[in-house]
């Protein structure tokens, strides 16, 4: 049956019937769920959320055309797996912005520019944007943040010095911090 | 608001090819699987009710078997047990309808329409603008004809 099932997501590929290829893989926090549509990888779930929510969330904002289909996301998976080595620095995906949109999606563009081992304060990224002023619409940015790791919101803190927050939970942030060797 | 296509495979595409195998035989079987969900996967986005996803993807199966049956017409069908029933009306061998058909024009149409039409000689006889005793003798002419032709 797994062959009838692998053979399957080739064909619907082929065909332009795959909107949404997803694929479970593992890291160092536990297991990441990630999405591409054919423009590029557009969905990174960390492991503090549920996989199925998500599954189900890509299926109504994108496509119910969704598929496990690991072979699209080998490229994702290999950089994943070498940034968590410490062996990749800067991550060369096509990206998909579409789950963003607005300001919201100024700022993360903002956010996937902050080169490796550096961090920005919510302030720096509402400037970026455009917007000095909007610092809290700058971290709610950061918050919705559809492709976490690989759109290193982790490396934006507060003016002060403080973590600020993370999705995937602080813990998570100060061992990518740490990882990058910002952080002791 | 429609599940993702995969939890339709996780739940249905055992009884999937279960239901083909049993309908167009185990090898041919991955080929309806795989004709199956490609058009369901093509009409999903439009489908208006998932209430009854597995009824839907069984009904696709289906039709995708018949069109299999349809396209194999002519090729038997694997079957675990051959049922016994009397063989009748066998197909015309081919050898005497060849023979037929190089017998003089008369002749020739009198034996088609006696056994190929099934007509009684007055019909034959008015088919062929002839008396019921010249059809009669050209169909006596013919199947002697025949008969010796194939002897």
């Amino acid at each position: 049956m797994k062959a009838s099932l692998d053979r399957f997501a080739d064909r619907a590929a082929a065909e332009g019937l795959l909107d949404v290829a997803y694929a479970n893989v593992d890291s160092p926090f536990g297991p990441l769920l990630i999405a591409a549509t054919p423009s590029g990888l557009v969905r990174v779930n960390l492991p503090a959320y549920d996989p199925e929510e998500t599954l189900e969330e890509l299926a109504a904002r994108i496509s119910p055309r969704l598929l496990e289909a690991p072979a699209k996301l080998d490229d994702v998976r290999r950089e994943l797996d070498l940034y968590f080595e410490g062996r990749l620095t800067e991550f060369d995906l096509p990206i998909d912005w579409q789950l963003t949109d607005g300001f919201r999606k100024k700022v993360q563009r903002a956010i996937a520019r902050i080169p490796y081992g550096q961090t920005r304060s919510y302030t720096d990224m509402a400037r970026s944007a455009g917007n000095e002023r909007a610092v809290r619409a700058a971290g709610t940015a950061c918050g919705s943040n559809p492709i976490p790791i690989v759109v290193p919101c982790h490396r934006v803190l507060r003016s002060g010095g403080g973590l600020g927050g993370y999705g995937g939970g602080l813990p998570m942030k100060e061992a990518l911090l740490r990882l990058e060797g910002v952080l002791p | 608001m429609l599940p993702p296509f995969q939890n339709l495979l996780d739940e249905h595409a055992a009884d999937v090819m279960g239901v083909l195998r049993g309908a167009v035989g185990r090898s041919e079987a991955e080929d309806c699987f795989q004709e199956t969900f490609l058009a369901a996967l093509r009409a999903y986005p439009k489908l208006g009710d998932a209430s009854n996803l597995r009824g839907w993807l069984l009904t696709i199966a289906h039709r995708k078997a018949i069109d299999h049956h349809r396209a194999n017409g002519r090729r038997p069908l694997p079957v675990a047990e051959v049922a016994e029933v009397a063989v009748t009306d066998p197909e015309p061998d081919d050898g005497i309808w060849a023979a037929v058909g190089v017998l003089p024009p008369k002749q020739r149409a009198a034996v088609a329409l006696r056994y190929a039409c099934d007509l009684p000689h007055a019909e034959i006889a008015a088919a062929l603008g002839c008396s019921p005793e010249a059809a009669r003798r050209s169909l006596h002419e013919g199947i002697k004809r025949l008969r010796k032709e194939l002897a």
